[in-house]
């Protein structure tokens, strides 16, 4: 059940507060967060802490003796990163609505097997269905928490409890996964991010350098401006993750792929068998584009529509006979998916 | 993104047979459906009907997902204003949908209601597949 942080007042109950993942919501629904929102905060902090000492003690001295632009771009950049962050925290990352109860028993029945039932430690086989994508076969796996059969590049994301088209990883520090909705805010985020933290960085040092020149010694320009020190170290230790992030990032995007699949490996090829990326647009252009700003698909959550008295119904149906089966017992899945645990920032 | 779309007040009744008709991966992830004909629909429904009308649903989903100079723009602008410009505009995808929504109530009072089926808006469902219910037989 979703937690809300903040109540509002509203006549009608919304969807959002049946949701049956484990997402966070504010705001009435319309912002959409992971349970777990720590880091996130942690990410805020960092940020706008070290703009905050950038702009207080770097900003006056070089507009005055470089040039007004430093301060201009360094609040460009700023308003770009945090809107970007904010986008890539507060969507939809691409959630799968669940199967309807209709639609959940006529997949089981597609997939019930013959149980033959001798031994006592049977287990159901794992349930895949081939397709193939422009020739290549891809794999479906069922999912039993959603009871779908996940579409390819989907994932289940095992801390917000949803299934994720186009699922590149859970990111603790944006506060929210990634995937097919917000890959491309957050890729906005990375990069824009790696250019705010080399700006600053240079704009520090070369402060730190101006105030050493006329011979004076380095503690008196620390002493001096003690904010650009701090800056200098934080982002020196921060960019390199930042960069090496945007790179993967680039990487990924030029070749259409997820970080999911980047770790599985899912189009290398493997014994003998020629394997190739299905998704991919064919060149670098095509697929940067395509990720990029391509057509922006909906949210498939409804999650600010009205309750009626059917989908009530309906949900109960769902919660009802979520767990059991075909008489056996599933547990939520758990899946093991990549995080980022590059310090970032 | 906050409309609430769907179809609130004539939605299918809980105990009715459904048929599904499954998504289409053979090009990607595109949004398609099939196009083979479900048997259980046989005595109710003629083949180049049920064809046209995926078919037609498979081109407005082509449409929504075609990846053209206007959305690469409309792309490429929300991502200049930092992407402040989705506050305040509805994007290529989701006028699609709504084309989507007009066409499938269409259809419904056309071809499907007065043969006892009801479709339902792919949307309602996340794009996983379409549900057709036949109205007057039960779930088996």
């Amino acid at each position: 059940m979703p937690m809300c942080c903040c109540c509002c007042c509203y006549t009608a109950a919304l969807k959002w507060e049946l949701f049956p993942g484990r997402n966070r919501f504010c705001c009435d629904g319309r912002v959409m967060m992971a349970p777990q929102t720590g880091v996130f905060y942690v990410t805020i902090c960092l940020i706008a802490g070290t703009s905050g000492l950038f702009f207080a003690f770097d900003c006056p001295f070089l507009a005055e003796h470089i040039t007004p632009a430093i301060p201009v771009i360094g609040c460009l950049l700023f308003i770009f990163v945090m809107s970007a962050l904010f986008r890539t925290s507060f969507s939809d990352p691409g959630v799968i609505p669940r199967a309807t109860p209709d639609e959940a028993a006529y997949i089981e029945k597609q997939i019930e097997v013959p149980n033959n039932g001798n031994s006592p430690t049977y287990r159901p086989p794992p349930r895949t269905k081939e397709v193939l994508v422009r020739g290549q076969p891809v794999k479906l796996k069922y999912c039993f928490t959603c009871k779908i059969f996940r579409p390819p590049r989907a994932s289940h994301c095992s801390l917000c409890d949803n299934c994720v088209e186009r699922f590149d990883h859970h990111c603790p520090w944006v506060g929210n996964c990634v995937g097919r909705r917000n890959y491309r805010y957050f890729y906005a985020f990375i990069v824009s991010l790696a250019f705010l933290c080399v700006f600053i960085l240079a704009c520090a040092v070369t402060h730190l350098i101006m105030l050493t020149k006329d011979n004076k010694p380095f503690v008196e320009a620390v002493r001096e401006s003690p904010g650009s020190v701090v800056v200098s170290v934080i982002c020196f230790f921060s960019v390199w993750s930042i960069l090496g992030l945007a790179g993967f990032h680039t990487y990924l995007t030029t070749s259409n792929q997820t970080t999911n699949e980047d770790i599985k490996g899912s189009f290398t090829s493997k014994r003998g068998q020629e394997s190739f990326n299905p998704y991919s647009q064919g060149n670098i252009c095509g697929n940067c584009f395509y990720v990029l700003c391509g057509p922006a698909p909906p949210s498939l959550i409804d999650r600010r529509g009205v309750v009626t008295p059917e989908y009530r119904a309906e949900q109960k149906r769902v919660s009802e006979d979520c767990v059991i089966t075909n008489n056996k017992v599933y547990g939520t899945v758990k899946v093991v998916q990549p995080q980022d645990r590059l310090p970032l920032v | 993104m906050s409309s609430s779309r769907g179809q609130a007040s004539n939605g299918p009744p809980p105990n009715c047979q459904k048929v599904f008709i499954q998504r289409d991966y053979s090009d990607g992830t595109m949004v398609k459906f099939q196009t083979r004909f479900p048997t259980e629909l046989g005595d109710r429904l003629d083949r180049p009907t049920f064809e046209y009308t995926i078919n037609q649903l498979n081109n407005y989903f082509a449409e929504a997902e075609r990846a053209s100079c206007s959305t690469y723009c409309e792309g490429c602008l929300a991502c200049l204003t930092g992407y402040l410009i989705y506050i305040c505009t509805e994007t290529h995808y989701e006028k699609c949908l709504r084309k989507v929504a007009k066409f499938v109530s269409e259809q419904n009072d056309r071809v499907y209601r007065p043969r006892g089926l009801l479709l339902t808006d792919p949307t309602t469902r996340g794009l996983r597949l379409i549900e057709i219910s036949v109205l007057d037989r039960p779930a088996s």
